[in-house]
C-alpha cells in the first residue's frame, strides 16, 4: 500500500507543464461534491502514502498525502492521540491531501483549532514542477512565509502536496454530551454565554430544538462539571459527533442547496429562508434552502462572514463566496507565484483561479 | 558585525529629501513627521541594538487613510518602507533603512472594540498586547498569546512576527488568535484577510500575513479571539540532577497526555542567575528545573497536577514542589521572568537566541552548545520553552571588548546550525529580520528562496516594504554559502561587502 510517487508525481507535473495541460488532482474522489468542477487530465495521488514519522510524545505525525486519513487516526488512537480539528472524512478512503486541500475541521475546531492550525510543515509540487518544503515537524516555525498554512483550504489550486506534518493532541480521557431543549435565539445566547465562561468544552451545536454540548477532561473533571453544567445526558454521545462532522445527521439527508456558513458565532438569525443547523457554538452554520445564491453570499458577507454551496447547484456554478476585485487581484497573483502556467485544479474555487 | 546590507537588497532612488517631505506633509502633516537626526535617534534600532540605522525619514499617520497615502506616494517614488510598532523585536525587523520612510504605528493606539458576545478585541495595530487582556478583564475574558515582553510591544508587532509566549503550548501561537486584520498593500489598497468567523473567504490570506514581518503589508487593524480566563492555575517546580533527565520528564508529561499551560525548562547558570536576582527560592544545585502549569477549573487542574508530580517523581527529580497559592505561583514564574534581565547582570552584555529544535533532541543540542560555548570561550546560559522545542540560549559577552560581538554572532550562527541539521528551526518566534538572514541559506534550498520571493512580488512587485529583511536574495545566500564551503575564506573578494 505505501509508495513513494513523489518522483513519478513531479514528472506528470513536467509533463503537464510541457503540453500545456491542466491537471485535476485527485485524492479518493471523496469530495468530489465540493467546490467548482476542474477540468483537465487526472493525477492521482492516493497511491502516494504512508506514514512517514510518529511521535507521540513530539505531538507531531508526518504522513505521505495519499495516506487514508482513517489510517492515520487508527495509528494516532493506539497511542491515545487525536487529530484536534476532528476533520470530516466523507467516505472511508479519504486521504490527507485531500482533507488538507480543502481545509475541512469538524466539530472541535473552536476549542481545538482548524486544519490550518495543525498544520506545521509540507512538502508540495509546484507548478515548475519542483518540490519545496516549508515549515517542519516542530510546533513553533517563523522562519520564512507560512506558505504550508496557505496550502490548506487552496483546494489543490497551489501545488500538489505530497507530504504534511500534523500537531496532534491527547484524546481527552473522557467526555460526556448532554443536551438542553431551546429556541433558536434562546440556544445562540446560552452557547455564546457558555463559551465566554471556563467550562471545558469541546462542542456545542444546535439542531433547531436541542443545544449538544461536549464536555472533555479527566473523569473528576468532567463528573464535577456535569453537576454544575447540568443538562439531559446523551448516551451515545460520540456517535452524535461523528455523525455531525459526516453530516450523516438527518438534517443533512434531506435533498436540496446544503450551504455552509461561516460568521461570528453570536450573529443572530440570518434573514434567509431555509433550515438551519447550527455547529461551532454558532459560528458554523449549515442552512438548506433553495434561495438563489445571490441572496446567501448577501447575508453572509452582511455579518462579516462568507458562504459557500457545499453541497448542490447554484445555477450559475458560483460556490463560493465572490471575492472583491482587490482580494481577487491577490489571489490571481498568489496562483501565478505557484503555478504560472495554470496547471492545478483550473477553476475548482473560483472561475479564474 | 555579521550582518551587512546586501547591494542585491538595497533599494536605490534619487529622490530628494525634502522634496519629499513636502509630499508626505500634504498627507500626513508636519506632526507626523520627523526628519532632525536627534528625533530620528530613537528609532535607529530595535531589540537588536547592535545594528543601528537612521532612518531618512520618519512618518507617523494617525489614520488608516493616511497610511494609505504614505504608502501610495512611497510606492509612486520607489521609497522603501519599515513598518514599526514598539521596536522591542529581537532580528532587526524594524531596523530602518537608510533612505527609506520609517513607518510607526504608534499613533495607532485604540482598542476600537471589545465585542463581549462574540469574544473578540477590535484593535489597532499599536495598542500593546497586555493593554488588550487588561481591556477584557472585566468581562472575564483575555488575551492568550502573552510574550515576556507583552508590556511594551503591539499587537502589529505580534501579528508581523507571529509571536510567541510561555502559555502557547496550550493556547497557540499569534496565529491561532487572529480571526481577522487588515492590511494596506504597497500600492496603497486596503485589504480585509481572515473574517469575523472562524475563516475567511478563499486562499488563507491571514495565516500568511501572520508571521511576515513586514514584508507583504502593513497592518492597520487587528480582530484578536479572546478566551475565559481560567479560574484556577497552579505550577510544579521539578529539580533535577542532569538536563537529560530534566528533558524525558517533560517528553513523560505530554507523553501521559497531559496539556500543561506552559511547560518551561533552565539549566543551571541560569537558575543560578536568576536565584541571584529574583530570589525565587530556585534549588541552585540543580542541574536543570522545570516549571510545569496547568490552568483550568480546579478538579482538572488537581488530577493533572497529582499526574504530573507521579511522572516528575519517577523521573528522578530530586525535588518537587507545587505552588500553594497566587503569590507562589507568581514566585515560581517570577525567576523564569526575569531569566533575561538576570543574565544581564551576571555579565556586561548577553545575546538572546531563538532556535526550535524536535524536543527529543535537547540532550543532544544542548552538549553541543556546551561544546561549542567551551570553543569560543562564551558561556551560554540555557532557557527553553520545553512543552514545544523552542529554545534561548543566552550568549553572554562584553560588547567593550572588540571582536567579542563578532565571535558571539559566530557562535549563535553555529547554535542555529545546529538547530537546523537535528530537524528544527533557526526561529521559533523571534523573526529571521537582519540578525538569521544568513542562515535563511541554510534552512533554505534556492527553490524555496525563489517561491519566498514570488510569494513577495505577489503582494509588492516592487520589493519596497522592509527590504533586506527575513528572505535572503539568492546573491546574498551564494556568497554565504561559499564562505561557508571555504571555511571563511572569502569567496569573490572583489565583491562590496560594506
Ligand atoms: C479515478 C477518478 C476519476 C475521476 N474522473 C473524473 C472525471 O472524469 N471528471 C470529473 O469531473 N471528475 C472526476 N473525478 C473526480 C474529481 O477528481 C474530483 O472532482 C476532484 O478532483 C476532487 O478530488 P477528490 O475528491 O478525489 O479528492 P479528495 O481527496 O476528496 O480531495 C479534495 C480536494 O483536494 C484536492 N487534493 C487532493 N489531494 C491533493 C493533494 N495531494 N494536493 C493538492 N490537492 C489535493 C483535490 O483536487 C480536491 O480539490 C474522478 C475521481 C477519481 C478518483
Ligand atoms: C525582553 C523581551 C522579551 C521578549 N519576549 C518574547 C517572547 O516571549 N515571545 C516572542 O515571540 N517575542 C518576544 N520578544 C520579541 C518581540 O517583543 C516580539 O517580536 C514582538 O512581537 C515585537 O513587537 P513590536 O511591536 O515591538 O514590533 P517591532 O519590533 O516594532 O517590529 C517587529 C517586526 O514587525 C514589523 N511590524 C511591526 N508593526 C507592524 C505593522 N503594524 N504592520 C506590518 N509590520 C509590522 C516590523 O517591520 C518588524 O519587522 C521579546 C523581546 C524583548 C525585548
Amino acid at each position: 500500500m505505501n509508495a513513494d510517487l513523489s518522483e513519478s508525481l513531479r514528472q506528470a507535473v513536467l509533463d503537464a507543464g510541457n503540453a500545456g495541460t491542466p491537471l485535476m488532482i485527485a485524492g479518493s474522489g471523496s469530495k468530489a461534491f465540493y467546490g467548482r468542477k476542474a477540468t483537465g487530465s487526472l493525477l492521482e495521488t492516493a497511491g502516494h502514502s504512508g506514514i512517514l514519522s510518529y511521535e507521540p510524545t513530539e505531538l507531531v505525525i508526518t504522513a505521505r498525502c495519499g495516506t487514508r486519513l482513517s489510517a492515520i487516526e487508527s495509528v494516532l488512537a493506539e497511542r491515545g492521540q487525536i487529530l484536534p480539528f476532528e476533520p470530516p472524512h466523507f467516505g472511508q478512503n479519504a486521504t490527507l491531501g485531500g482533507t488538507l486541500a480543502c481545509g475541512f475541521s469538524g466539530p472541535r475546531r473552536p476549542f481545538a483549532g482548524s486544519a490550518r492550525d495543525c498544520m506545521l510543515g509540507c512538502r508540495f509540487l509546484n507548478g515548475e514542477g519542483e518540490m519545496l518544503s516549508f515549515g517542519g515537524e516542530v510546533m513553533k516555525n517563523v522562519a520564512g512565509f507560512d506558505v504550508s498554512r496557505l496550502m490548506v483550504g487552496a483546494m489543490g489550486t497551489l501545488g500538489v502536496i505530497l507530504e504534511a506534518s500534523l500537531k496532534v493532541a491527547p484524546k481527552p480521557e473522557r467526555e460526556l454530551t448532554v443536551c438542553f431543549e431551546r429556541s433558536v435565539e434562546q440556544a445562540l445566547s446560552a452557547m455564546n454565554r457558555w463559551c465566554s465562561e471556563p467550562w471545558p468544552l469541546s462542542g456545542l451545536a444546535y439542531d433547531g430544538t436541542r443545544i449538544f454540548a461536549r464536555l472533555s477532561g479527566s473523569e473528576r473533571a468532567v463528573d464535577a462539571v456535569y453537576r454544575k453544567f447540568g443538562g439531559e445526558v446523551l448516551e451515545k454521545g460520540d456517535a452524535f459527533w461523528e455523525d455531525l462532522r459526516e453530516q450523516r445527521h438527518e438534517f443533512f439527508r434531506a435533498d436540496g442547496n446544503l450551504w455552509r456558513i461561516s460568521l461570528a458565532p453570536a450573529t443572530p438569525v440570518l434573514d434567509v429562508p431555509g433550515d438551519w443547523f447550527y455547529d461551532w457554538g454558532g459560528a458554523l452554520r449549515w442552512l438548506k434552502t433553495d434561495a438563489p445564491a445571490e441572496a446567501v453570499f448577501r447575508a453572509a458577507e452582511a455579518a462579516g462572514g462568507h458562504a459557500a454551496l457545499f453541497r448542490g447547484d447554484s445555477g450559475d456554478g458560483q460556490m463560493f463566496q465572490p471575492l472583491n476585485e482587490r482580494l481577487k487581484s491577490l489571489h490571481a497573483n498568489l496562483k501565478r507565484a505557484f503555478d504560472p502556467k495554470g496547471l492545478f485544479n483550473p477553476g475548482r474555487l473560483y472561475e479564474d483561479l | 558585525m555579521v550582518y551587512r546590507v546586501h547591494p542585491s537588497e538595497r533599494v536605490p532612488h534619487r529622490v530628494d529629501r525634502d522634496r519629499f517631505l513636502q509630499l508626505l506633509c500634504e498627507h500626513v502633516g508636519s506632526d507626523g513627521l520627523l526628519f532632525d537626526a536627534e528625533d530620528l535617534r530613537p528609532y535607529e534600532c530595535d531589540g537588536l541594538s547592535a545594528y543601528r540605522e537612521l532612518p531618512w525619514i520618519v512618518a507617523l499617520p494617525e489614520t488608516i487613510e493616511q497610511v494609505q497615502a504614505v504608502l501610495r506616494v512611497c510606492r509612486e517614488h520607489g521609497v522603501p518602507v519599515v513598518a514599526r510598532g514598539a521596536g522591542t523585536g529581537l532580528s532587526g525587523g524594524a531596523l530602518p533603512v537608510a533612505n527609506g520612510v520609517l513607518l510607526s504605528l504608534a499613533k495607532f493606539n485604540r482598542i476600537v472594540e471589545i465585542d463581549r458576545a462574540n469574544r473578540t478585541a477590535r484593535v489597532q495595530p499599536g495598542v500593546r498586547n497586555l493593554a488588550i487582556s487588561e481591556a477584557a478583564a472585566p468581562y472575564g475574558l483575555y488575551y492568550a498569546p502573552d510574550p515576556s515582553s507583552q508590556i511594551a510591544c503591539t499587537i502589529g508587532g505580534n501579528v508581523a512576527e507571529n509571536s510567541g509566549g510561555v502559555h502557547c503550548l496550550k493556547y497557540g501561537l499569534t496565529v491561532h488568535n487572529v480571526l481577522e486584520v487588515r492590511i494596506v498593500t504597497m500600492d496603497g489598497e486596503l485589504l480585509t484577510l481572515g473574517g469575523s468567523g472562524y475563516d475567511g473567504p478563499g486562499y488563507d490570506l491571514l495565516a500568511l500575513i501572520t508571521g511576515s514581518e513586514g514584508l507583504l503589508g502593513v497592518i492597520v487593524e487587528i480582530t484578536v479571539k479572546l478566551l475565559p480566563i481560567p479560574p484556577c492555575a497552579q505550577v510544579l517546580l521539578a529539580a533535577f540532577g542532569s538536563v537529560e533527565a530534566a528533558g524525558e520528564a517533560v517528553t513523560a508529561i505530554i507523553g501521559a497526555g497531559l496539556v500543561p499551560a506552559g511547560l518551561e525548562m533552565m539549566d543551571n547558570i541560569t537558575i543560578r542567575a536568576v536565584e541571584d536576582f529574583a530570589h525565587a527560592g530556585y534549588p541552585i544545585d540543580a542541574a536543570a528545573i522545570v516549571l510545569c502549569e496547568f490552568d483550568g477549573i480546579a478538579e482538572q487542574v488537581e488530577s493533572d497536577l497529582l499526574k504530573a508530580r507521579d511522572i516528575f517523581r519517577t523521573q528522578g527529580a530530586t525535588e518537587v514542589r507545587q505552588s500553594t497559592g497566587e503569590a507562589e505561583r507568581k514566585r515560581f514564574w517570577a525567576g523564569r521572568k526575569a531569566a533575561f534581565p538576570a543574565a544581564g547582570r551576571i555579565s556586561p552584555d548577553y545575546y538572546c537566541m531563538d532556535g526550535t529544535i524536535p524536543r527529543k533532541r535537547l540532550p543532544e543540542v544542548l552538549r553541543r552548545i556546551a561544546e561549542l560555548s567551551a570553543q569560543y570561550g562564551l558561556a551560554v546560559g540555557n532557557v527553553f520553552h520545553a512543552g514545544d522545542g523552542n529554545l534561548h540560549p543566552l550568549i553572554l559577552y562584553d560588547a567593550n571588548k572588540p571582536g567579542e560581538l563578532e565571535r558571539v554572532e559566530e557562535l549563535g550562527g553555529k547554535i542555529l546550525e545546529v538547530c537546523v541539521e537535528v530537524g528544527g528551526t533557526i526561529t521559533g518566534e523571534h523573526g529571521v529580520g537582519v540578525e538569521k538572514i544568513n542562515q535563511m541559506c541554510v534552512q533554505f534550498g534556492a527553490a524555496e528562496l525563489a517561491q519566498f520571493h514570488a510569494v513577495k512580488r505577489a503582494f509588492d512587485p516592487a520589493g519596497l516594504l522592509n527590504p533586506g529583511k527575513a528572505i535572503p536574495t539568492l546573491h546574498r545566500c551564494a556568497e554565504f554559502g561559499a564562505m561557508h564551503v571555504h571555511g571563511g575564506q572569502m569567496a569573490h573578494p572583489e565583491l562590496e561587502r560594506f
